[in-house]
């Protein structure tokens, strides 16, 4: 009996620890439950502004809109003041500068490289009317802060092209007025999405198609699901917004955050959860981007200012994406994208006009992300990576800011003029820096981190995506031991020559056993 | 003579078989967590390597208190006596049909060579992977605010430990199931560890064991 009682008792007492760790207690079904409550409740809007005596009047100019928001909605004005939606600069402190101000006025991107000088196209986008010099702009005007821009809620609201930021003539300012409210997707959208001259040219992750998303697109703002707007995440208090882009920030600070809503260990599984520490949860929910349209992910500008038979002309591809431009150049586009990744410890650099480059022959990152494996502060992100060839002084070395956008031909624009050598002395001058005449063009390339489009948890990264020898996401990340993608080539090898020595020698010492056992038999 | 003895008891060949199927299992899961191949899946693979190796801790929990409380680890003591003609027996004798060198007794089960590598086995290879193994599940990243002492800032070192462990082990399987079929017929030690009854050389006083090997070598 005994015999028998200590292996039953052994056999359950493994069966029992197997079913204990295989179990999983189900704490992230009760965790989104919570947030999905929390965030199902309509946006209910608590006054009607159509009401109020203030607004009930004919507005002629939009000026006149402001100085109303203002009569009730008095102290928020110097709140805008204080942001770089108004300022377009911010101090910041950047690791081997110490503190700078710096912001859209200041830094150079490979996009349409700077907005010094091109004001009057760039700021379409300020959050202000008559931004045509982002230097002489009055910053104390309040009455030139665009409230509408934000808090429109008619959706009629728009900004004219090249008219430094004023409205289109042609909406109805009365209307709109009495039709504000918390911005919506449609008001950052308009310009989140269209940065860089078009649409999806910069993120990648923000575009139009997130207007109206799907939850395949966004499984946060989905229309079919969630529908969360901006603000629900990117939260705000006294017009100071939570999160930014990191191609104009540098400080790991009043970052808009996953684990904000989600907690640092969201998963039921224990080893997923410890991955939180290294990896940013956009890593694996953010399998792809670009996943409705394409974002552009190489700009040539070399080849801007060719023309056909003396007039610029344009190129596209099968999806209508301008392939080339005769004021922009060439570019290149990808669609379904995956992502590169990159240490991110949450602080960045920048270059900033002015900087010399001492080094040519490799890319220069105009953003360098920074962090590594071990620091404590760094986790895996996903990015995407633009890259240029865009104009340099070869004897100054220092990038130049080009004249881009002019009102009239003969003020040395190259959108009006083609000419590079006109574009860049205007432009230096405008950002009062030296031009030494020469221009070549050197490789650049920008890192933006991929934080939207997140995919629903069936589509995230597998596991076997970067735990593999081969094609891992995490290929280019080699400052750190990942299992399954390495090994050590040294026990690799003497492992394998071990088992295969051990298993020829079996083969050999049998067979000589039965060879020998046939011939004694013989014998015998 | 030959008689029928009862040389495994049902904890050892409980104990034996389990560890058996254990390491197999974690071989398998293990190599393929290692990125030698795909069979289970990634996450289940690490998933099944876990409970598999919490199993197999238990097990041995279990196989340390048996040993002890019945003696049987001095069956693992070392021994230099016969350790030439063990070697001998296996590269020469065994083809010319000689008998094996060491008579296997309930008392003293192992041979001269079974003793030093299943001494290695339990005293390294095994503690290699157990510890390497905890370490692997349970290391801690260096985070804020914590004692930086306990921290593991990298799992490298514990991953080749583990790997190159796990190497050898499979090399002990490869011979292992090999050298079962060395025994008196091709099938007897499987039967034996199978029912726990093996057919011995009648029990003699064991002070005359080695003399009668001696004579046996000798009449060979």
């Amino acid at each position: 009996m005994k015999k028998i009682v200590i292996p039953l008792v052994l056999i359950g007492l493994v069966i029992l620890s197997a079913i204990s760790f295989l179990t999983s207690k189900n704490t992230e079904v009760t965790k989104l439950a919570v947030l999905k409550e929390q965030f199902d409740k309509k946006n209910v809007q608590h006054v009607d502004h159509t009401q109020f005596a203030e607004l009930k009047k004919k507005f002629t100019s939009p000026q006149q809109v402001t100085e109303a928001c203002i009569v009730c909605h008095n102290g928020r004005a110097q709140e805008i003041m204080q942001s770089n939606h108004w300022n377009w600069e911010r101090a910041e402190y950047v690791k081997g500068r110490g503190i700078v101000y710096l912001g859209k006025r200041n830094a150079i991107n490979n996009f349409c490289i700077g907005t010094e000088g091109n004001e009057m196209s760039c700021a379409k986008c300020h959050v202000g009317y008559g931004m045509s010099n982002s230097k002489t702009f009055n910053y104390n005007d309040e009455s030139n802060i665009d409230c509408l821009v934000c808090h429109d809620n008619s959706e009629t609201y728009a900004k004219a092209q090249e008219k430094g930021g004023a409205p289109d003539p042609n909406i109805d300012l009365t209307n709109i007025a009495q039709h504000v409210g918390k911005p919506k997707r449609t008001n950052c959208g308009v310009c989140h999405f269209f940065g860089g001259g078009g649409n999806n040219v910069k993120h990648g992750d923000l575009e139009k198609s997130m207007f109206e998303p799907a939850k395949s697109v966004d499984v946060h703002m989905g229309t079919d699901g969630m529908n969360l707007q901006c603000v629900d995440c990117h939260k705000t208090e006294n017009h100071m917004i939570s999160g930014k882009m990191y191609s104009l920030s540098s400080m790991n600070r009043n970052r808009a955050l996953c684990e904000d809503c989600h907690t640092e260990s969201p998963h039921d599984d224990a080893i997923l959860n410890k991955h939180t520490l290294k990896v940013a949860c956009q890593t694996c929910h953010i399998p792809i981007y670009a996943k409705v349209n394409a974002t552009k992910i190489a700009w040539d500008w070399s080849t801007a200012g060719k023309l056909k038979d003396g007039k610029p002309y344009e190129e596209d591809d099968a999806e209508g994406n301008h392939t080339f431009l005769s004021i922009k150049g060439n570019f290149t586009w990808g669609k379904n994208l995956k992502p590169d990744y990159v240490w991110f410890n949450g602080t960045a650099g920048h270059y900033l006009l002015g900087d010399k480059v001492a080094d040519t022959t490799k890319p220069l990152v105009l953003n360098p992300l920074y962090g590594s494996y071990n620091d404590v502060d760094s986790k895996i992100i996903p990015v995407k990576i633009h890259r240029a060839k865009q104009p340099f002084d070869p004897v100054n070395k220092i990038l130049i800011q080009p004249k881009l956008y002019a009102e009239k031909v003969g003020e040395g624009a190259l959108w009006k003029d083609f000419n590079w050598e006109t574009a860049s002395e205007v432009g230096m001058k405008d950002v009062n820096l030296p031009f030494s005449g020469k221009i070549s063009f050197i490789k650049t390339e920008m890192y933006w981190p991929v934080n939207h489009m997140v995919s629903s948890k069936e589509n995230t990264v597998k596991c076997n995506e970067c735990h593999t020898r081969e094609n891992s996401r995490l290929a280019g990340l080699n400052d750190f031991y990942m299992p399954a993608r390495d090994f050590s080539p040294v026990i690799e090898t003497a492992g394998k020559a071990v088992l295969l020595f051990s298993f020829l020698l079996v083969l050999a010492h049998g067979g000589f056993r039965i060879f020998s056992s046939r011939k004694m038999k013989k014998k015998g | 003579m030959k008689q029928k003895a009862y040389i495994y008891r049902s904890f050892e060949r409980f104990w034996h078989w389990m560890q058996a199927l254990s390491i197999f299992f974690l071989a398998a899961t293990g190599f393929e967590i290692h990125g030698s191949f795909t069979f289970f899946g990634y996450q289940n693979a690490v998933k099944y390597h876990n409970v598999a190796a919490y199993t197999f801790i238990i097990l041995i929990v279990f196989a340390i208190f048996w040993h002890f409380t019945t003696g049987e680890w001095k069956q693992y003591l070392p021994t230099t006596k016969h350790l030439k003609a063990q070697i001998n027996f296996y590269l020469i004798g065994i083809f010319q049909n000689a008998p094996h060198p060491t008579k296997k007794t309930v008392l003293s089960k192992l041979n001269p060579l079974q003793k030093l590598t299943y001494l290695g086995l339990k005293i390294l290879v095994i503690p290699t992977m157990v510890i390497s193994g905890l370490l692997y599940m349970f290391y801690r990243y260096p985070q804020k605010g914590t004692i930086e002492g306990l921290n593991i800032g990298t799992i490298e070192v514990i991953a080749l430990f583990h790997t190159a462990a796990a190497f050898l082990l499979m090399a002990f399987v490869i011979v292992h199931l090999y050298l079962i079929t060395t025994g008196a017929t091709i099938t007897s030690n499987l039967k034996a560890m199978i029912t726990g009854y093996e057919e011995l050389e009648a029990h003699e006083a064991p002070e005359n064991e080695d003399l009668k090997n001696e004579k046996n070598e000798v009449e060979v």
